[in-house]
């Protein structure tokens, strides 16, 4: 019982932990395609107004 | 400015649950019924405290959106809904862990946990209904209406442990309580992951706010792009 019990603990942090970091993660990416697209458009405009 | 203050309070939030989770595992002790597992609530019910105030947080910027129509607002109220997914998904797993080395069980239809799932399928649905919708002020109208109702649900998981005795712990905490439920130093240790967990979900639902505006700029540049051309 107390080893299932330490066993089941360490999954419920885990879990806790795994969600938090998973959606950091997807914070981070989403940022990174964000800037990215801004700065394709950003690039692209300049090039159109040049010409 | 901004972006270093993010990065301090991030760095200050995960400090504070590593200090949270020394204090929980190696100062208190076993809770004599329970053994080690008993320590999932520090996780369990910060976990649901940060997210029922990121709802509370959606729904009155859903409310000054709907009287204003500024669109920070409704900004405001689609990161605190994302950032509260999260925490509710926190609180759903670590829950049901516990229920299965407690009660011997995942899950039961009792009225804590259905109301918990059915307020986590709600805010899902409404991040699916912006999706579904590409004209920004049908969305956000749409949304905060939605966002508004749906805390509701909020309210009748936060009571169903007064409501209905069924099988989910009823309040411990001594704000409900009056005191004497729960050993002061496991409730300033849970006050304390409220902390941390609070002070994160800030964190993120500042990030997520940047994004919307980020992306706001992405499709007015868009549209720019395709009137030059």
């Amino acid at each position: 019982m107390d080893q299932r019990n330490f066993t089941f603990l360490f999954y419920g942090f885990a879990a806790a932990w795994a969600i938090i970091a998973i959606y950091v993660v997807t914070l981070v990416r989403r940022e990174h395609n964000i800037r990215k697209q801004l700065d394709n458009l950003q690039r692209m405009l300049d090039d159109r107004e040049a010409k | 400015m901004r972006e270093k203050l993010l990065i301090a309070l991030g760095a200050i939030g995960a400090l504070w649950l590593v200090r949270n989770l020394y204090f929980i595992c190696l100062v208190l002790p076993d809770e004599a019924a329970q053994g080690a597992i008993y320590r999932n609530l520090f996780f369990h019910v910060p976990a649901w405290a940060t997210c029922f105030t990121a709802f509370f947080v959606a729904g009155v910027a859903s409310i000054v959106y709907l009287i204003k129509r500024d669109p920070w607002y409704d900004t405001m109220a689609v990161s605190s809904v994302e950032v509260g997914v999260a925490f509710t998904l926190v609180g759903l797993a670590t829950g049901s862990i516990w229920a299965r080395i407690i009660w011997g069980i995942w899950w039961t239809w009792d009225a804590r946990l259905t109301w918990a799932l059915i307020t986590c399928l709600v805010y899902i649905g409404y991040l699916m209904l912006r999706g579904a919708m590409d004209d920004p002020t049908t969305r956000a109208k749409n949304a905060a209406v939605l966002c508004t109702f749906a805390f509701v649900a909020v309210m009748i998981t936060y009571k169903s442990i007064e409501w209905w005795r069924t099988q989910h712990p009823g309040p411990v905490l001594s704000f409900r309580t009056g005191g004497g439920s729960i050993d002061p130093m496991m409730e300033s240790a849970v006050y304390n992951n409220i902390g941390a967990m609070m002070l994160l979900a800030i964190v993120m639902v500042a990030v997520r706010m940047r994004q919307e505006e980020m992306q706001r700029r992405v499709d007015s540049l868009r549209r720019h792009v395709h009137a030059v051309a």
